[in-house]
Order: C-alpha cells, then structure tokens, then sequence
C-alpha cells in the first residue's frame, strides 16, 4: 500500500525545490513588508514630532534670543545664574513632590473606603469620585480661580461668617503656592483612586480569607497582603503622577500665571513664559531642557514598573 | 444553676454575634461618611461653577449674599449673552473639528501600529513598542516651543489645523500602547482560523480585530476625544485670534475682555464646554476607566 | 486526489529542532492519528501541513503538488483548533460562512453548504447562536462545521477534544468518526490521548523527542510495537519492562526475571528468540496478560508465586502490584480471585504476547 502512495509523488525536483524556497522568503518578506508599512504613520509622526523636536530642542538652546548665532551653553548658565530660575526650581519640586504625596494618600484612602462598600454601591461612588478627573483641567482651574477670587472668594464668605480672617487664596505667594498645590490635588487624587482600585479588585480574594483564618487583623491584612499585592502598580502610578504633575501647566498659568512676585511659577509656565510671552524661544528651550533628566528618570523606572507587572500578570 | 452555667457561653456567643455585626455596621458608616467629605470637595467647583453660570449678574456680583446658593431664581441670562454676543459659537465649532480629526487620525494610526506590533511582527518591532509607551510619557511641556518654530515652519501658527498637526502627539502613543495590549489579548488561534479561512491581513484588521477588540477601540477613542478636548499648553501657545482659538483657552482667556470679570458668563462657558467629556464619561465609564487603567496593567 | 506527503521535512525554533526529518504518507480518505507525549512535535507537524509554520527543510505535498510556499488560505486545508477559536463577534451561521464569504461564493450557495454541514453535526437550531451562548460541545461542532463547509482536501484537527470534559469527549469521539464516516476527506487528527489515537483512527503516526517512532495500524501498534517507547505509550496500564535473562532450556528458551522466576518461551517464538539466547534483555509484558491462571490457554511453566504490595479494585478488574528484583510490576486480574495486599498470589503469563527489548538500542526484536 506505501508503495501505492509513492507513485503518485513526482519526483524531487531540485530547481522546483528552490523557487519553492525563494517563493517561501519573498512571502515572508511580504508580511514583514506589510507590517512595516502599517507602522509608517506611527513611526513618521514619532519621528517628526517628537524625535526630531527634541533633538532641535536642544540646537535651539544653544541660539542666542535672535536666533542668528549659536551661543553655546550661554542659555544654560544664564539661567543658573538667576535666582528666579532657582525659585522656580524648588517651587517645581515641592510643588510635585507634595501634591503627589497628597493625590496617592487620598487616592488610597478613598480607594479603600469605596472598596469597604457593598458591590452595588461602589460603581455609583466611584462614578462621582472621578468627575475631577474628567473635567477639561483648564476649565476646572478656572473655577477654582473664581472660588478663590479676591473679592468675591466663596471660601472666604465661609471663612469669614464663621469669624476668621480672608484668606488671601492667590495674592498672598505662600497661600498662593499653597492653592495650585490644592488644585492639583483636586485633579490628580482620583486617579490614583481609579488605580489603586483596580488594583484592589486584582486581589484574590482567597488570600484574605486565608489571613483571617491566620488570624490577621484588619491592618495586617493591608500591611502583608494589600500593600505587597498592590506595591507595583502604587510605584508607577506614583511615578507617572510625578511626571504629569512636574510638567504641569495648565493650573499655575491660569490660577497666577507664576504670579506673585514669580513665586508660583513651575518650568513649564517658566519656559512658556520666556519662550512664547518674551519671544526668547532659545532661553524657553533650554528651561524646557531642564526637565528632561528627571522624566528621563522616571520614565525608566516606570518602564521597568510595567514590565515586571505585565510578568506578574502574565 | 445548671440553666445559667449553660446560657452563660451561649449568651457570649450571641453578644459576639451581634457585636460583629455592630462593628461592620460601624466600619460602614465611617466610611459612608468619609466618602461624603471626600465628595464634598471633589464636587465643589464642579457644583460651584453650576450655580454661578445659573445666576444674575447682579447677584454675582453681590457680595453679602450666599454665593452658595442661587437665591434670585435661575436665569439663562449667561448663557444667551455666552452664544449670542462672544466668540464661543466659534471657538466649539474649532474645538469639534480639531477633536474629530484628532480622534480620526489617532484611530487610524493606532489601530494599524497596534495590529502590525501586537501580532505581526517584524525586525525592531518589540524596540519601536518600547519606544511608543516612552513616547507616551513625553509631557507636552516639554516640546512645545521646538513645536512652536516646527508648526511655524509649515504655516500652521496661529492655526486650528497646526493642533490637528501636533495632537496626535498626545494621543497616538498611548492609544497605540493600549490597542496593543487588547490585540494580544486575542487568542492567536483566531487569526490562524482567519488565515485558512482566506483573509488577507486587512480582512484579518477589519473583519476579525476591529470587532473583537472593540471595547478597547471605544476605550481608545475616548481617550483620543478626551486629550485634544482638554488640550491647553499647545493652542495657548500656537493660537492668538479668537477666530482660530479652541474652547479652553478660549473661554479662559478671549472671553475675559475687561478688568471686570463677567464670572457669571465665564462659568456658563466652563460649564458648555465641560459638557461634552462629561457626557460621554456619564454613558461610557466603564470604557472611559478601563482606559485609564489599561496604560500601567497592559504591557 | 487529496494524497498528503511529508519528505524528509524539518522544523527548526532557532535551537530547539521541534521536528527533525520526518517522512509521512497520507493516502486519499484516510484518518490519521498523529500521537505522542507532549512537545513531541505533533502540533508543529499539522501546522506545516496547515502552512502557518514554514517548514525549514524538506517538502510537504497535498495532492501532489508541493505547498511549501503556499499561504494557508491556497492548500485547500481545513484546521479545528483545541481552544475552537470561533470568531466571538459572528454567529455560528457567520463563523462557518466566513471562509465562503471571503472567497466569494454565492449566497444560495453558502446557505446551502452551511445547512447541510449543520445537518449533518445536528446544529441547525443554533445557526444563528453567537460563541458564547453555545455549550463547550456545541462549539466543537459549529468549529467542526466550520471545517466541513469549505469542503476542503484535507482536514486537520489540533486535539480538538481537550477542551470537554470527558464524557462528551467520548460523544465527540464518536462524533467525528461518524462524520469523516459520511465526508471522507483525508484527515489528520492531533491528540496526546492513546484511547482517542486507537478508536479514530486507521493509522496511527507514533511521534516522540521529533521523531516518528511507527507509522502502523491500531490494532498492529498494540501486538507488535517497533520500539521499546512505542510498546510502553501504547496501552493503559503501561506495559511491564521487566529486566530478564535469556537461558537455553534444552531446544527451547527461558526468560529468567529472577532467582526464583524463570518463564518458558512459547514454542512459536522460540526461532525468532534464539539468536539472543544467553543474552541479558528486557522482557515486555502487558499487564492484560498477567492474570490469575485461567482455564484456558493455560501452561503450568508460566504460573509463578509472588507476594502482592498494592491492591487496586477498578470495577470490572483489579490492579495487583508487586515487585520483583526491585521492579514494580502490575497484573490485571479477576476481582474475585485478588488477594489483599502481602498475601500471596499466584499469577499466570501469557507468554504467547511476550516482547522482547534489547536494552542497548531499545529496538523490540
Ligand atoms: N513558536 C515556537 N518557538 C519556539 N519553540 C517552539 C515553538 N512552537 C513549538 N516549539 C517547541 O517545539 C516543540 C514541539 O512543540 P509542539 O507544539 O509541536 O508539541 P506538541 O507535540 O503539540 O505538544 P502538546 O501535546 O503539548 O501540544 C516543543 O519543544 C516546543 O517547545
Ligand atoms: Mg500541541
């Protein structure tokens, strides 16, 4: 019976056997060729505009205010040599540094309040929670600035009926350094919310009956199996939070726009400042360049953050 | 005696019951409680903004009564003077353009990226994924002035098509990164089905992907609508006339004219066009929150 | 002519070679079973077949025309998968007409093959069911269907039963024997269970570590297995390897398992056997033949007393384990004259279905 089989096989054909080859390679090249072209648009609008600005980003740095001869590093030390540059970088760094602390600690209060809720409940809860989120950040900060205006601040009607002082919200520098931190608190909180309880949900919930038969308290359960369950996804949101909120813009323009006496400025209403108000579009560069190193840093972190966690899941 | 010694551990039993329950009843009212402060001040510009676009002018400019509350009866006078006597017709119908090409565009280019690095593959691709979710951290702040002399280079200053131009910047990656996420998440069996069934590659996108994946799609969209809606560093600083001004900076800066801040009209714009993100967040939360969250659990 | 061939064909996953030359013959109709352990490579070899795997050498032939550079969509083939992989977004009338459609078939024409392919699964109330409001077994077939419509050379199936629970398992079994029964397509059926391999099909390809180890007949894979591997995948309990020495006795042979236990070579095997007379082997012996001595074929050489350590009443029989020289040994006897365990038994074996291995090459002599 093999024998009957084998009459029907032509015979081996060498040239056939290799066109049939080449054949094979053109076809994968074929696809390959397909999915290259699939990722033009994405790699062109990379290229154009996000490559090759950063890179002319920094040529640009190194122009004098005209744009007619390179300067060197003269932009850099010219703005190490200011105190207001200095200023801006300390209000940029306790800026983010505290509103991130404040946005995951509410974000991580409220995520657990939520989850202590009954199912039904919950969806409705968060649902509210998130509106800060939603809302056009500039839109919101134009509201908060209408809360906190001088003469007509609702707050200070509060404040004032119950027998305080006004609150000098925005014209006072530290209240006001105060305010955009509030602000961005305000917006950033409920996202760490949404983060953290989907995290939460990601807990099997056969660890905790485990604990408890262990006989774990409340804190223990959160403290040896929340927090480890939960430590990844806590330090990307945090990073990535710290990236948003040390570029942050759009609260400090509208609120004081770096006002007073530039105490509230951060590099990205600083660089905006200098480089579109002041037409001096090198030095706005070179300030914007400031930022770099530090996302660059974050950036990584949460890379290696989201690699681990797509391994975890995985 | 013998009744008592026995009640005694069966009473404790109870009380532990029923002091169990107390304490969760407990446990759920603080957090009740908590949630309702939290609610409070996430709600109060939102709440405040509301009642101010509802008001008079002259109430908004009164100072002794409860700005709280509107206590002259509803108007809509804000809002007619808003359409009929400003710029903001203009600046919505820029803002709708811009958002829809934005949405489109990052649709199209996300969606074949994602189908060609989530399954595909080919040389450099598992680089280039690296490289989108790095983009996807890039902060507008940081490039918006080489953006500038870029978008000046092509005619575009002072442009809504110079934001059609550089949006997809804020969208493209992150849509992309999620997208590639949701494909993968496909069983590889079914383009193999697919593939003896006779689809090309592009039968393989529309007919089998598209459709499977489409939360993640809508999920995606979202996401695009609601970045170029919200978009502020960019059109402040590549826009100056109000014929070519989007609704954020619009409202927050082309409608304050005077030094007199007509707030009252000011919060009927904020409202009008925080309207639209609401909206959809109010019909599609869970896509809009299974987008947020994709970015840190996909990948 | 939908004759399948595989000459010399090779797959390579950078290091690991997943299947290293292998030679195949499918003739037109036939059901093939391609078994083995897992990773053996019989995924890897349907999906040459299939063309979703380029094959790093050698030649794969359907129906004579060799397909190596073929797309999946061009070889005429049909694949059921183990995880179905429905389309979840089309009903189970869209999922069978969607190759139809993509190649452009009129209307009647699709509604009447899909019909006929429902009515033959026993579908038809479920056309228009989307994947998901469909039981495990119902997807099986809409996935099956799916297969039948395109009428194709060749079917290929990639364990497509693994995914039930076992007695649907059987019911498809049946199932899919019933159905290459009315299609007749030549069909080539993945499975790492032996009990499918042996009721489906009309050949069954033996595949281990990439290699075929037999290409035989069921009924040929379980009387005479090639090599030591194939002799002891095949059958459930596992044939007993037992280490044995070849003793002349006069004109006949003697298998020596031990000190006290020696069994005489059946008459009819004893020309084969004695070349490796003298020799040190391993003798194979299916548990079915080590039974309490019956009343017919029965020889009083090959009865022997040994003292039983584990008992395992299945129903209908009973597994007895003992050991002997430090192997453990399994005999499959009538529950009603199973000892308990460290009593003593007296067995009987059935030489006449003796193997033998030569340790050195595994070959089966
Ligand atoms: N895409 C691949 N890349 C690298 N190695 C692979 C790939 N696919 C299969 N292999 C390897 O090839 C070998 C054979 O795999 P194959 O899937 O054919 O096994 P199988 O016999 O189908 O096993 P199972 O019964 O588990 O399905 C395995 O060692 C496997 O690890
Ligand atoms: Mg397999």
């Amino acid at each position: 019976m093999a024998d009957a089989v084998q009459t029907w096989l032509p015979g081996l054909q060498i040239s056939a056997r290799r066109s049939a080859s080449r054949g094979l390679k053109q076809f994968l090249r074929h696809r390959s060729t397909i999915a290259f072209l699939m990722c033009l648009p994405l790699m062109i609008i990379i290229a154009a505009l996000v490559i090759y600005p950063a890179f002319y980003s920094i040529y640009l740095s190194m122009l004098n205010k005209a744009q007619t001869r390179l300067v060197g590093l003269g932009n850099f030390t010219f703005l190490l040599s200011r105190d207001v540059f200095w200023m801006v970088v300390q209000q940029t760094a306790i800026f983010a540094l505290t509103a991130v602390f404040f946005k995951a600690l509410i974000g991580l209060v409220t995520a657990h309040l939520i989850n202590n809720l009954p199912a039904r409940g919950q969806r409705k809860w968060r649902g509210m929670l998130l509106v800060p989120w939603v809302i056009p950040l500039a839109l919101s900060s134009l509201a908060w600035w209408w809360l906190f205006d001088p003469t007509h601040s609702a707050f200070n009607w509060i404040i004032t009926g119950l027998g305080f002082h006004e609150i000098p919200w925005l014209s006072d520098p530290y209240w006001a350094r105060f305010s955009v931190i509030l602000v961005n608190v305000w917006y950033g909180a409920p996202f760490f919310l949404i983060m953290y309880l989907a995290a939460l949900k990601s807990v099997p919930e056969q660890l905790y009956e485990a604990a408890a038969i262990d006989g774990a308290n409340a804190w223990q359960k959160f403290r040896h199996i929340t927090l480890p369950m939960m430590r990844n996804i806590i330090a990307i949101t945090v990073l990535f939070s710290l990236i948003v909120t040390f570029a942050n813009f759009d609260i400090v323009q509208i609120m004081t726009a770096g006002g007073p006496r530039n105490m509230t400025h951060v590099f990205a209403t600083y660089a905006f400042m200098l480089g579109i108000r002041s037409g001096d579009l090198p030095l706005g560069a070179a300030t914007s360049l400031f930022m770099f190193p530090i996302l660059g840093i974050a950036a990584i972190f949460i890379l290696r953050g989201v690699r681990k966690r797509g391994r975890e899941i995985g | 005696m013998t009744s008592a010694a026995l009640s005694a551990p069966a009473k404790r039993r109870l009380g532990a019951r029923s002091s169990l329950r107390r304490n969760r009843r407990w446990a759920l009212i603080t957090s009740y409680v908590f949630l309702v402060i939290f609610a409070i001040f996430f709600l109060i510009p939102p709440y405040y903004m509301i009642v101010t676009a509802f008001k008079s002018d002259a109430e908004v400019a009164h100072m002794a009564t409860n700005p709280w509350i509107i206590a002259d009866g509803i108007t809509l006078d804000q809002f007619r003077i808003l359409l009929t006597q400003t710029d903001f017709l203009t600046f919505f119908k820029n803002t709708v353009i811009v958002t829809l090409c934005v949405v489109a565009i990052t649709m199209v280019v996300s969606v074949l990226a994602a189908f060609s690095l989530g399954r595909m593959k080919f040389w450099g691709s598992s680089v280039l994924a690296t490289g989108i979710f790095l983009t996807y951290l890039v902060p507008d702040t940081l490039l918006f002035i080489p953006l500038f002399q870029i978008v000046k280079a092509v005619g575009l200053l002072n442009s809504y098509w110079g934001m059609v131009l550089v949006y997809p910047t804020l969208t493209v990656p992150f849509c992309t990164w999620i997208m590639i996420g949701y494909f993968q998440s496909i069983p590889k069996e079914l383009d193999e089905a697919a593939l003896i069934d006779g689809a090309s590659h592009m039968q393989m996108l529309t007919k089998i992907f598209i459709p499977v994946a489409l939360p993640g799609i809508i999920a995606a969209m979202i996401f695009a609508f609601t970045v170029s809606w919200a978009a502020f560093v960019y059109p402040m600083a590549f826009l100056y006339s109000a014929d070519q001004q989007v609704l954020t900076v619009g409202t927050v800066t082309s409608l304050i004219r005077a030094d007199v801040y007509k707030w009252g009209m000011l919060m009927a714009g904020a409202l009008l066009a925080a309207a639209p993100p609401l909206v959809i967040y109010a019909f599609l939360m869970d896509y809009y929150i299974a987008g947020l969250t994709a970015g840190a659990t996909k990948g | 002519m939908a004759e399948v061939a595989l000459r010399n064909v090779v797959k390579r996953f950078d290091e690991v070679e997943a299947v290293r030359s292998i030679n195949l013959d499918i003739p037109d109709n036939e059901f093939v079973v391609l078994v083995g352990p897992s990773g053996c490579g019989k995924s890897t070899t349907l999906r040459m077949i299939a063309g979703l795997e380029e094959v790093t050498a050698g030649d794969i032939y359907i129906g004579g025309e060799i397909v190596n550079d073929l797309p999946p969509k061009d070889r005429d083939i049909a694949m059921v998968f183990q995880n179905y992989a429905l389309y979840p977004h089309m009903t189970a009338f869209e999922n069978m007409s969607f190759g139809l459609k993509l190649r452009r078939f009129p209307k009647d024409e699709i509604k009447r093959r899909v019909d006929n392919a429902a009515r033959i699964l026993d579908i038809a109330e479920l056309l228009d069911r989307k994947p998901k409001a469909l039981s495990g077994g119902q997807r099986q077939r809409v996935a099956m269907g799916r297969a039948i419509v395109r009428n194709p050379k060749v079917f290929l199936f990639d364990e497509p039963l693994s995914n039930l629970d076992a007695k649907l398992r059987v019911q498809m079994r049946t199932e899919i024997k019933r159905v290459h029964q009315m299609v007749k397509t030549t069909t080539v059926y993945v499975t790492h269970d032996q009990v499918e391999a042996m009721t489906l099909a009309d050949r069954v390809v033996v595949m281990n570590g990439g290699a075929i180890e037999q290409i035989a007949s069921p009924h040929d894979l379980y009387h005479n297995p090639k090599t030591r591997f194939v002799a002891g995948f095949i059958g459930s309990p596992a044939m007993n390897f037992i280490r044995c020495h070849m003793e002349q006795n006069g004109a006949g042979l003697r298998a020596r398992i031990s000190d006290k236990i020696s069994l005489p070579v059946p008459a009819s095997l004893t020309a084969r056997y004695q070349p490796h007379s003298g020799k040190a082997l391993i003798l194979g012996l299916r548990p079915e033949h080590l039974t309490e001595p019956r009343r017919s074929d029965r020889d009083q050489n090959c009865e022997f007393d040994i003292t039983l350590d584990v008992v395992e009443p299945m129903g209908m029989e009973t597994m007895v384990y003992f050991t002997v020289d430090g192997q453990e040994i399994c005999g499959r006897v009538d529950p009603g004259s199973a000892k308990g365990p460290g009593e003593v038994m007296r067995l009987h074996a059935n030489m006449n279905h003796m193997h033998l291995i030569d340790p050195q090459t595994d070959a089966v002599l």
